[in-house]
């Protein structure tokens, strides 16, 4: 009589582990894939940058200075290893930026020109991305986390190794703002 | 019934398209059993037959409302598909949404119109579609743009678009049975009452009297059913759905302000249709700003309770 019911639990017992296990993986996955989202809109960025200088250039070719310095943020931000490196390139970069597009203020046949209006909506668009993309990558890795640490997942957690995934944390407040290039 | 989260919302969403699923297809071999009767003269195998035919039909109904409703709708919206090229800043904060969203890019819409308002549908978020109409689109700035898209990119996060859909194509087919079949009566009924005369009985036509007046009634009540259903709570989950992916609530705010100055009517929406959109598209402004009408909150709460979110 004791046998089935055993047995019943035992047979439960493990369908929930399936359960839970399957989803811990799902939203492990979700996690990397919002991290490798954040990758694809930096790059994005790097891709418009050469296309914005040629183009402000044309207009302003003596502001080489300026110039000079968005390629060579752009260019220390493909190449940074490790995060904290890579964070300060990007920095410098937002910072490179926003010096040129505050140059072109005063450049209004430059601000007339439609292909630059164009750069600026896609590198605003861009800006945001990178920050909606790491809002998403936190969101995602706060239900991950809380997952793996309420009861009784927290248990099946430990047992496979699903590690604590990190937040993204911005040290700088000028970082952490979406970078505001005033026109 | 609260519904607490994003997830109770999508379950509570399925389950309800279901249900309509299994309602409409009952509705509908009711009536077609009820004609069937009525075309027969009481015979009941002859409404059983009908019944049937009518089953059939409710099924290729239900798959067609599932997979081509929301072609249909934004057909009867007359809107029109646009390209990344149209207009790059309204491609650009949509994908800026559903990157947030970790959401499917949804296919885009222009309506041509000057009044102001935006909707969403499709089945699911992978088949999803949104539409904006021109007058709207002209007068926001880019954050009020990214709050309406925000907005109905949680409609679509929280499958709010598939019961919509479901409800607006299946009770507009409903209604125009209805219709359909009120005026078949007026034509045949000539010749079927010449015919009951001569078996001397009135029984039949007053069947048929009955029937004209059931159906007659349940045309506008269907159309108020899908006002009901679609709550209140829905907008205001949107709402907060949008400032989950924003994290700007002034955005859709301000949006909602300018869209309660509107009182333009959009000429392409219908009783049908009117619950699918951001604002109602049909009732005059002071109506929507007081909110009498239950498909939509009053758009002064709506401000209220998103600038509450921002503190």
């Amino acid at each position: 009589m004791l046998w089935p019911i055993v047995l019943g639990v035992l047979v439960l017992g493990v369908l929930l582990a399936i359960y839970t296990y399957n989803s811990l993986v799902t939203k492990r996955v979700r996690v990397r894939n919002a991290w490798s989202q954040i990758d694809v809109q930096l790059k994005r960025r790097y891709d418009l940058i050469p296309n914005l200088v040629e183009t402000v250039k044309g207009y302003a070719s003596h502001e080489k200075e300026t110039l000079e310095r968005v390629i060579q943020a752009r260019n220390q931000a493909i190449n940074a290893n490790g995060v904290a490196q890579q964070a300060e390139a990007e920095n410098m970069l937002t910072g490179a930026l926003g010096k040129l597009f505050a140059l072109s203020e005063s450049y209004p046949n430059l601000k007339a020109n439609e292909n630059f209006a164009q750069l600026q909506e896609e590198l605003t668009s861009t800006e945001n991305r990178i920050a909606f993309a790491r809002q998403h990558y936190n969101d995602t890795t706060a239900s991950y986390n809380t997952a793996c640490q309420t009861f009784p997942n927290n248990l099946l957690a430990g047992m496979f190794g699903f590690k604590l995934e990190e937040f993204f944390e911005i040290e700088e407040p000028e970082m952490r703002d979406a970078p505001k290039v005033t026109f | 019934m609260a519904v607490e989260t994003f997830h109770d919302q999508i379950a509570h969403n399925k389950r309800n398209s279901f249900l309509l699923i299994g309602v409409f297809m009952l509705l509908f071999i009711g009536i077609g059993m009820l004609i069937g009767m009525v075309w027969g003269g009481g015979d009941m195998t002859f409404g059983i037959i009908v019944a049937v035919i009518a089953g059939i039909i409710a099924f290729a109904l239900t798959l067609f409302s599932f997979y081509g409703g929301s072609g249909a709708l934004l057909a009867l919206s007359r809107a029109r598909e646009i390209t990344h090229k149209d207009d790059p800043q309204l491609f650009n904060v949509i994908e800026e949404m559903t990157i947030a969203g970790g959401l499917p890019m949804p296919r885009i819409f222009v309506i041509d119109d000057t009044a102001m308002n935006a909707f969403a549908t499709g089945r699911d978020p992978a088949h999803a579609a949104v539409a904006i109409t021109k007058g709207l689109r002209a007068k926001l700035n880019r954050d009020e743009l990214q709050g309406v898209m925000a907005h109905e990119l949680s409609h679509v996060r929280h499958y709010d678009i598939r019961y919509a859909m479901l409800m607006a194509v299946m009770v507009g087919v409903l209604v125009i049975l209805c219709d359909v079949f009120l005026r078949s009566m007026w034509f045949g009924g000539g010749r079927r009452s010449n015919r009951d005369r001569e078996k001397g009985g009135g029984g039949a036509q007053l069947i048929l009297l009955i029937v004209a007046l059931v159906l007659a009634i349940i045309a506008p009540i269907l159309a108020r059913i899908i006002q009901m259903s679609l709550s209140r709570q829905r907008e205001y989950l949107a709402d907060a759905g949008a400032v989950e992916l924003t994290r700007n609530p002034r955005g859709l705010a301000s949006a909602l302000a300018k869209l309660s100055g509107d009182n333009e009517v959009l000429e392409v929406a219908n009783r049908a249709t009117a619950p699918l959109y951001i604002v109602h598209p049909i009732k005059k402004f002071e109506a929507r700003a007081k909110g009498m009408f239950s498909t939509h909150p009053p758009i002064k709460d709506r401000i209220e309770r998103l600038m509450a979110l921002g503190n």
